[in-house]
């Protein structure tokens, strides 16, 4: 049976729901200071020095290991910069044991939880000490120990299996959620539209998380939807939705604290569309010159969220010039030195080719394995012993 | 296969003669238009749409919201109606969010309307690895689509059968999956095959679909293979020609239909049939070819066929594990032995 809650009319009248303008939530200017009439939020020196110092290190990795990557030491690599409040400010604001479902540019996530400077690059650099065994392509992190989903390049395919995820915890009674992260163009995908109704039908502890930071890949936004950004869209499922300035740290972790909240004690998800700007190429593959101009880029430079931190930190005598000195120079010799080791390690062994394809090696893979061998027996100067360098991704 | 006209002279990358045989077609036929991810003023980021928007504009060059379920559903919707369509899905590995469209409508509104709805699409897609981009990155899939009746498979091995092929295409009143191997793209950081870049004719040409390519003639062996695997036959053809043995190399070009009678024919000649397939080793393209020479004639073959094909495991990034996967010419020469051996 259908029913409505609608009223009944006797014009015809049409709307596209514009008349109904969602905010965006701000707490921090760029200074540092409170907007007039923001409330400072409730987060501690140590809380609050924990996400600056992710947020560091997550740019100081991302710069040192493009460069990596542009001197051919790594065949791929993908860039968080501009986005560090977004994506560690949501995440600072979950119980550290809350699953994260990301789609790829969430590193910032793994540092904030204690994902160490060798756990990130055994993965970068597919070595025999990678948890993924070399499988998985750069960024393509996972930690189970972390909760955080080995992520999956398909777009749009982990906003779904989050939605089964938190389900499961409710169903196992647990006071945990899932997040999950996606950009503005892979909510366009028809998982996106799916698993939204899905989860506010079934009631599910989940948070949708948008990163809208301006561009899937070469396409701006303007290109991938017609309406005021990607919230609008919780309406339709009658979800709960804020929109938050994703380069305000305070702001993101005030809207992600509240909506954990919201989704943990009530099993209500709710979604959380971020408005940021990816101030890097895509990926190493990209060269964002073809189809943006330096001055949009210097626009949002302006606005780095991490500088934005910095002074709020400053203010309340959080944090000093030495401080942020000395935290920049141990970081860039760490990511160094820890990238210098992990690059020698060597790749996974020959066996592990077949293995986890199933939970036993079938007598086919068995057969291919034996194959192989016997072929590198004979040619081993063509297969390098080494965890050489590839070539690089999209 | 090279031609002797004085702009046959001009080399081009696959990339480029995909988008020469497109801009060509879109000047003759209205009905032409292209959709996809970043395929607009990026040109596509293999490069095979390169200066269609600056040409065309955004009406008819579209990029689209990421949904290949919205876009690929609605070239089939759109070539129903009269339309031929270009859309390109950015890497084969992306088919599970939109396989729907492509193998229940697209491949079977013609069969299952009577005839009576055509659904003239080019569905190119990127396929191949062997530049660490792991497992949902650089699959080939040739034998899934290929094993999919209602449409056309081609998979070039070089820019001049991609143009012929890519306008062939776009004429077919037959959808056609358009499969181009990143190796070949000219895209430096895909790790360029050199041999794919040939002199290509400025003007337009078609080349039949379903027309397999003798590309270097032999008696020892038959070595059969498709897009990226042709070149590593034929650096194999060279080795085993240095130690005495001529090696026959057989381009498929075309999946689906496929060309059984090259196939046979060559093999009849040489006695011995080596394929070559970057694609998964079990129910795919190198059993279907084993097959249909066996099939038909199992006297002809002096040794049992081999196959050299990627294991049925999912692609690796690391770049060791992945170069230990891949086919590769030394596998094909040591597979090639071992058939002499036994
Ligand atoms: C199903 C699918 N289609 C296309 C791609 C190729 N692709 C990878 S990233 C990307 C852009 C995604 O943009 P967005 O979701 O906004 O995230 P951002 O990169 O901006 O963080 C595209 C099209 C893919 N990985 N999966
Ligand atoms: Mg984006």
């Amino acid at each position: 049976m259908t029913t409505t809650r609608s009223e009944v009319t006797y014009t015809p009248t049409f709307t596209d729901g514009d008349e109904f303008r969602l905010p965006t939530f701000k707490l921090l200017q760029q200074d540092g200071t409170l907007y007039d009439g923001a409330e400072a939020p409730d987060l501690d020196r140590d809380k609050a020095l924990r996400i600056y110092r992710a947020m560091l290190f997550t740019r100081v990795l991302d710069e040192r290991m493009m460069a990596a990557q542009r001197q051919g030491r790594l065949s791929f690599y993908m860039q968080c910069t501009g986005e560090e409040a977004a994506v560690i400010g949501s995440t600072a604001a979950l119980d550290d044991a809350d699953m994260i479902m990301a789609q790829y540019r969430e590193q910032g996530a793994l540092a904030y939880r204690g994902f160490t400077t060798d756990e990130f690059m055994n993965q970068l650099f597919g070595n025999e000490q990678d948890y993924g065994k070399g499988r998985q392509m750069p960024i393509h992190y996972g930690s189970a120990k972390l909760h955080y989903m080995t992520i999956s390049s398909p777009l749009a395919t982990q906003i779904p299996q989050a939605v089964g995820y938190a389900y499961g915890q409710k169903l196992a009674g647990e006071k945990h959620c899932t997040i999950t992260y996606f950009g503005e163009g892979a909510a366009s995908e028809g998982d996106f539209h799916a698993a939204l109704n899905m989860a506010t039908v079934h009631k599910v502890p989940v948070i949708f998380f948008c990163r809208n930071n301006g561009y899937a890949i070469s396409t701006p936004t303007i290109e991938q939807f017609a309406a005021d950004g990607v919230a609008p869209r919780a309406f339709g499922y009658k979800m709960q939705v804020i929109r938050v300035d994703g380069n305000d740290v305070l702001a993101v972790h005030e809207a992600t604290r509240i909506a954990r909240r919201m989704v943990v004690e009530n099993n209500s998800p709710v979604l959380i569309e971020a408005m940021t700007y990816r101030l890097a190429a895509h990926s190493s593959s990209d060269d964002p010159s073809g189809y943006r101009s330096r001055k949009e880029e210097e626009a949002w430079r302006e606005k780095d969220p991490i500088l934005r931190m910095r002074h709020w930190l400053q203010d309340r005598e959080w944090w000093s010039e030495d401080d942020e000195k000395a935290l920049q120079e141990s970081l860039r010799r760490e990511v160094l030195e820890t990238m210098k080791r992990a690059e020698k390690r060597q790749p996974p062994a020959l066996e592990t080719l077949v293995s986890d394809v199933y939970d036993v090696i079938t007598p086919a893979l068995a057969e291919q394995l034996e194959q192989l061998k016997a072929h590198i027996r004979k040619y081993p100067e063509a297969y390098p012993k080494s965890a050489g360098r590839g070539k690089g991704g999209a | 296969m090279t031609t002797t006209t004085s702009a046959g002279t001009r080399k081009l990358t696959i990339a480029r003669a995909m988008a020469e045989a497109t801009a060509q077609e879109m000047r003759n036929d209205p009905r032409v238009f292209v959709m996809g991810e970043d395929i607009g003023p990026l040109g596509g980021v293999f490069g095979n749409t390169r200066g269609l928007y600056d040409e065309f504009g955004p009406e008819r060059v579209r990029d689209t919201p990421i949904s290949e379920t919205a876009f690929i559903g609605a070239a089939v919707g759109a070539a129903s109606d009269g339309m031929r369509p270009i859309v390109e899905l950015m890497f084969v590995d992306f088919f599970g969010v939109c396989m729907d469209a492509i193998y229940n409508l697209m491949a079977k509104n013609t069969y299952f309307s009577g005839g009576k709805v055509k659904v003239p699409m080019v569905l190119m897609t990127s396929t191949g690895g062997g530049y660490s981009d792991a497992g949902q990155h650089s699959q080939c899939l040739y034998g899934t689509f290929a094993h999919l009746p209602g449409m056309k498979v081609v998979a070039p091995s070089n820019a001049y059968d991609a143009k012929g092929l890519m306008t062939a295409a776009i004429h077919d009143d037959n959808p056609v999956v358009f499969m181009y191997h990143k190796s070949l793209q000219g895209m430096g950081w895909l790790g360029t095959e050199k041999g794919a870049t040939v002199p290509v004719p400025e003007e337009s040409y078609t080349l039949e679909i379903g027309k397999a390519a003798v590309v270097r003639e032999g008696h020892d062996v038959t070595l059969v293979s498709l897009a990226a695997g042709v070149h590593h036959c034929l650096r194999a053809a060279q080795a085993l020609e240095d130690e005495g043995f001529s090696a026959e190399v057989v381009d498929l070009r075309s999946l689906v239909p496929l060309d059984r009678e090259t196939l046979r024919a060559s093999v009849a000649k040489t006695g011995r049939l080596i394929v070559v397939d970057e694609d998964y080793h079990s129910f795919g393209v190198s059993g279907e070819i084993i097959a249909s020479v066996v099939e038909h004639d199992h006297a002809c073959l002096k040794a049992a066929p081999r196959r050299v094909a990627y294991p049925d495991i999912p692609i690796p990034f690391a770049p060791t594990m992945e170069q230990w996967a891949l086919p590769n010419a030394d596998k094909i020469v040591d597979a090639f032995h071992q058939m002499m051996l036994s």
